[in-house]
């Protein structure tokens, strides 16, 4: 399988430049500077409310930003909302495969809202389906589908159209960890196989260290720090003078805020995905 | 146009699936017009009290009975938009690079599919009842076609509130008090002529009176649209129109 291919590779795959988001007196994203080469898994890390949702809405055209500028696989993010969303693939933090439906049916209407030629069709989401393991499973409703079933689906769903660029807002939140490593696989093998860019929000610090090339960690709205994960983690030992690990990497530029941050709307959202696909 | 048609008809074949699927709500549905006909419109037809020239009442509040319907089973179509947007299959269907427009007018079209199947219980429910009802196969084409224009009226209206109160407590507040006054301010129960001079004007500002007349002229052997068919369909193709454009402006605001 080949990834539908952005327009050039010689830029980012992700090209932000003070990319701004307010809500009245709140600025729930402010001037994020961000560029993440293709091919590569990007963390996205910071405690609820750091903003991390609102710069994925905005990238992936779902929010207007209040100001600042933005490419998504080299094309703006206001200007050209409709190729944008052809050359990316979204898993909401929220569950959005359709529980009334099969996973056949889930992805029949991904086809074609993406707009799949027809004698394409049915050999795509063959392959989807074997590609996420759920080619069994896949005449089954949806509502009896473990969470990590529905989270692969939902995979499947997202690189059904062979998206360059991936975007996954928190898609292990309460998953086992056995469901959590198998999600993990896929999005590994997307890589290696597809080459897709993948930006993927989590709260999980083993998530963030196993899957990234790259992570910045978010803040009050802002971009707190940005590098790999094991030169953060030596970075802030050399500053410390003792052995870091990635959660203290975390609460040192989450301000601290590890068990505290968060609105009452979005914890609440938190805790009905945790419950739906647990 | 064929892109549109294409997204269009992957939004209906899902509700579709879903509708055959459980069936629970069409069926539920069914019983309010029942007691209707049933109740009301056989005792009310006792009384006389109200004049509906050359109709039996029970004929008159027929086609009223069926676009009563229509708005009860289309009103109620947000609360779905707003479960769908808490579940995150909206965000899901505004990721993709289908038109705003599809995804709207889809929903509106199945809308559409469901009111029919309203017509067919009304339909059925009218025959044992005796109503004379017009046989022409035109005007039962015309009936089925206003049926689903005044379901895609009301469901796209239904959108859009879903879009401006966004949590489902508020909107079942919003769509129990935009009902019953949308019902009783029409012709469905009693002609215009015999309403207070006020309730006229609501009434002739209100899509679903054009609805009603157009179903009373088409669906009833003898039955007279007031308005005439061509005011009749444009009012509801305008207001349709209208209700579209809005509703394709505000869909995406569901997912900020």
């Amino acid at each position: 399988m080949n990834s539908t291919q952005p327009e050039t590779l010689d830029g980012f795959a992700i090209n932000t430049s003070a990319l701004t988001r307010r809500y009245g007196k709140l600025t729930a994203a402010d001037c994020i500077e961000l560029r993440i080469p293709y091919g590569e898994i990007f963390g996205l890390l910071g405690a609820n409310g750091a903003g991390k949702s609102t710069l994925i809405k905005m990238l992936t055209t779902l929010l207007s930003p209040t100001s600042g500028t933005a490419e998504v696989g080299g094309y703006d993010i206001i200007r050209s909302p409709g190729e944008v969303r052809r050359r990316i693939g979204y898993v909401s933090q929220l569950v959005s495969a359709d529980g009334a439906l099969n996973g056949y049916e889930n992805l029949r209407l991904s086809a074609k809202l993406y707009g799949l030629p027809a004698a394409e069709r049915e050999n795509r989401i063959a392959n989807a389906l074997e590609f996420m393991g759920l080619a069994d499973s896949s005449r089954r409703l949806v509502r009896t589908y473990s969470g990590g079933m529905i989270r692969r689906l939902e995979l499947a769903q997202a690189m059904l159209h062979r998206p360059s660029i991936l975007f996954l807002d928190e898609p292990t939140i309460g998953l086992d960890p056995v469901a959590r490593r198998l999600v993990w696989d896929r999005l590994l093998n997307l890589r290696r196989d597809l080459g897709m860019t993948v930006l993927i929000t989590t709260h999980d610090m083993e998530e963030a260290e196993m899957l990234s090339d790259q992570l910045a960690i978010m803040h009050a709205g802002r971009i707190s720090v940005i590098g790999k994960p094991d030169e953060l983690r030596a970075g802030l030992s050399a500053e410390q003078g003792t052995e870091a690990t990635m959660d203290d990497v975390f609460v040192h530029y989450a301000g601290g805020l590890i068990h505290e941050g968060g609105t009452f709307s979005g914890v609440a959202q938190t805790r009905r995905t945790a419950q739906r696909l647990g | 146009m064929k892109r549109l048609i294409l997204e269009s008809a992957a939004i209906v074949q899902v509700e579709m699936v879903k509708l055959v699927r459980d069936p629970t709500e069409v069926i539920s549905r069914a019983i309010q017009p029942v007691l209707w006909l049933v109740v009301f419109g056989q005792v009310l037809a006792q009384v006389r009290g109200i004049h509906t020239g050359q109709l039996s009442y029970l004929a008159f509040i027929t086609p009223g009975i069926l676009a009563q319907s229509v708005l009860f089973s289309a009103i109620f179509y947000g609360i779905a938009v707003i479960w769908e947007r808490d579940l995150g299959v909206v965000h899901k269907l505004l990721v993709s690079p289908a038109l705003r427009f599809s995804l709207v007018f889809g929903k509106a079209v199945a809308a559409g599919f469901r009111g029919i199947l309203q017509a067919v219980v009304i339909f059925l429910l009218a025959i044992v009842m005796h109503v004379s009802l017009n046989a022409d196969p035109f005007a039962i084409l015309a009936v089925l076609a206003s049926v689903m224009l005044g379901s895609g009226i009301f469901a796209t209206f239904s959108l859009i509130i879903a879009c401006i109160v966004r949590t489902r407590e508020r909107f079942m507040g919003i769509g129990q008090l935009l009902t019953m006054p949308m019902f009783f301010a029409s012709n469905a129960i009693y002609p215009l002529d015999i309403m207070p001079p006020w309730l006229r004007v609501i009434a002739q500002i209100n899509p679903l009176t054009y609805l009603i007349d157009a179903l009373r002229g088409l669906m009833i052997k003898g039955g007279v649209s007031v308005h005439g068919y061509a005011v009749d369909f444009s009012v509801m193709l305008g207001v349709f129109a209208f209700l579209l454009f809005v509703a394709v402006r505000l869909y995406p605001t569901l997912a900020e």
